[in-house]
């Protein structure tokens, strides 16, 4: 019963900031182009003239990316024109691990924001006097990052396997996106990661004692992590299953502890304004 | 006793914010918490609801530890109005209540004839759809008022209640605290305002600097701090009244237009009422006077000081 009260305060402190999210409109289009630049129009454009190349030279150009992959990967590339094999590596190698940093950004960018934003707002007191235990608080506050992060993956990775189908899968055979190594990337390597940025950013929103200290701190632990996501991104797609599978386990497990860490860092006193 | 701190002492750094702070809150009564700015009103309702910890003494609502393990327990039964609304701002009037229904643990099926009730009492229901950004600072202390009121708590606490507030909006405070008092919530209500606390205090305590400079009911304090009777007198003839600067039991007197006397002891005032008939006075005021809470807390912070 207990744990149900506590599963339930967390729930609603998460529903809270959902809705207060999706009514700040001046905070969430921005990102929302960030997404369909990187998701959508990008890749759309590039593989659209990709595979419409019938200049010599530049046909040529293209048949050196396809060189440049790993010898084991070069077999799985489809399509018998160097354009359409070409569209075929990029889509599958290139510009799908560039993208995993939207969901990450989206993510940091809310988290930043949710416990310093309770204090620079007043609210926190509010919620200091409420019979929600900090831990509620915190689990609250992370589901109400993570979902618009895990979202943005959703959504931004449907929206890209329809383009790269609709423009690529014509000139390779058919549709061929997601392949089995993104699937596990986007339901297995992506979302812990998503988590450890957000363990770290939530602990510096409930430390620093305004909005700009949270978001310029974000960035700056955010940053490695991203790079450390795209090379996790571009070497789960390069290796097997089973290589994939194992680093997705480890990324969870850093985040599990990076989380456990984490979930001490709001305070009551901290949400009152005091001991920043 | 629904509240009952005894030797509470909190710092921030250097600063002492609340030093030996005792206090004791029955059910049904309302307690005033007066002071300057700093005197440490809003630190002792966070040590309260267990938002702060305390660094020392004892601090125990409804007999339990309210900055322990039976926090949650403490503060499901409290109502807080904090000195800024603490509102969320993007959000309607009625998801702010929604909000504090559903983290208070009021019964789903009760939510929103609750929210209806509550925001009829305060009369914000024509703008519980109006997002809290556009409400006027009245409008917004009323929702504040009627989110901590929704679950129906125990323990009332106020900080500051009427600030920013026009004459009407207070009015509607001031009765709600008193209805509720009578209905056996306790509360605790912090203010610098003295004439809003005039009337509605069974017990004042007055802070400085973090202690308690005095405690004790309107009439303890009268007694203790105006001990002589003042009654204001007029008549016909005003220089006639000149003659009760004679009288022994007359503390002191001053005439201007009215006079003001000052007695020994409030039993003396049909001693005087007779000298001055008997001097030739035609009495047409005899008013007995008892302090304001204004008159009071000066004094009492003069003394104190």
């Amino acid at each position: 019963m207990r744990g149900r009260a506590r599963r339930s305060r967390a729930l609603v402190i998460a529903r809270t900031d959902l809705r207060q999210l999706r009514q700040a409109r001046d905070f969430w289009v921005p990102l929302a182009v960030i997404a369909g630049l990187f998701f959508v129009v990008i890749p759309a454009v590039l593989l659209t003239i990709i595979t419409h190349v019938s200049d010599v030279r530049l046909v040529q150009q293209l048949s050196s990316v396809v060189g440049s992959l790993p010898k084991q990967l070069r077999a799985s590339v489809k399509g018998d024109a160097a354009p359409a094999q070409a569209s075929y590596a990029l889509a599958v190698y290139l510009f799908a691990p560039l993208a995993i940093i939207v969901p990450l950004t989206v993510s940091s960018a809310v988290g930043a924001n949710t416990v310093i934003g309770e204090r620079e707002r007043g609210s926190g007191e509010f919620l200091a006097h409420s019979p929600a235990r900090e831990r509620d608080i915190y689990l609250g506050k992370l589901v109400a990052s993570l979902v618009p992060g895990y979202l943005t993956a959703a959504v931004g990775f449907g929206l890209y396997s329809l383009v790269v189908n609709l423009t690529v899968g014509p000139q390779v055979g058919g549709w061929f996106f997601p392949t089995p190594n993104w699937w596990i990337l986007v339901l297995w390597v992506l979302p812990p990661f998503i988590a450890l940025a957000l363990a770290v950013i939530l602990a510096i929103s409930a430390k620093v004692s305004s909005a700009a200290a949270a978001q310029q701190a974000s960035a700056l632990v955010t940053l490695p992590l991203v790079l450390i996501a795209y090379t996790v991104a571009s070497g789960t797609l390069f290796r097997t299953e089973l290589a994939a599978f194992l680093i997705g386990a480890l990324a969870w497990v850093g985040a599990g502890l990076a989380l456990w860490q984490g979930s001490h860092a709001v305070r009551r006193e901290r949400l009152l304004g005091l001991g920043s | 006793m629904s509240v009952e701190l005894v030797g509470v002492r909190r710092s921030f750094g250097p600063v002492v914010a609340v030093d030996e702070l005792s206090l004791s809150i029955p059910s049904g009564s309302v307690t005033v918490l007066l002071g300057p700015n700093g005197a440490g009103k809003t630190t002792a309702v966070r040590l309260v609801t267990g938002a702060l910890g305390a660094d020392g003494g004892t601090v125990r609502v409804f007999g339990l530890d309210p900055g322990g393990a039976d926090g949650t327990a403490v503060r499901r039964r409290c109502g807080v109005v904090p000195a800024r609304p603490a509102l969320y701002d993007r959000l309607s009037g009625y998801d702010n209540l929604r909000y504090g229904a559903e983290l208070f643990e009021v019964e789903p099926s009760l939510v929103d004839d609750r929210i209806h009730d509550a925001a009829t009492r305060f009369g914000i229901a024509d703008v519980l759809a109006t997002r809290v950004g556009g409400y006027s600072t009245g409008m917004r202390a009323r929702l504040a008022l009627a989110r901590a009121v929704l679950h129906e708590p125990d323990l009332l606490l106020l900080d500051e209640p009427t600030a920013g507030l026009d004459p009407e909006s207070a009015r509607i405070v001031l009765h709600l605290i008193d209805e509720l008092a009578e209905r056996g919530t306790a509360v605790l209500m912090c203010t610098h305002l003295l004439l809003e606390a005039e009337g509605l205090a069974d017990q004042i305590v007055v802070l400085d600097r973090g202690r308690t400079l005095v405690s004790g009911s309107p009439a303890q304090l009268t007694r203790r701090y105006w001990p002589a009777a003042r009654v204001v007198l007029d008549a016909d003839d005003p220089g006639v009244l000149d003659r009760a600067r004679t009288l022994p039991f007359v503390r002191s007197y001053r005439r201007n237009g009215t006079a003001t006397v000052d007695l020994s002891e409030p039993g003396r005032i049909p001693d005087l009422v007779d000298a001055l008939v008997a001097a030739g006075a035609r009495l047409r005021r005899v008013e007995p006077q008892t302090p304001s809470l204004e008159q009071l807390y000066f004094t009492i912070r003069e003394q104190g000081s």
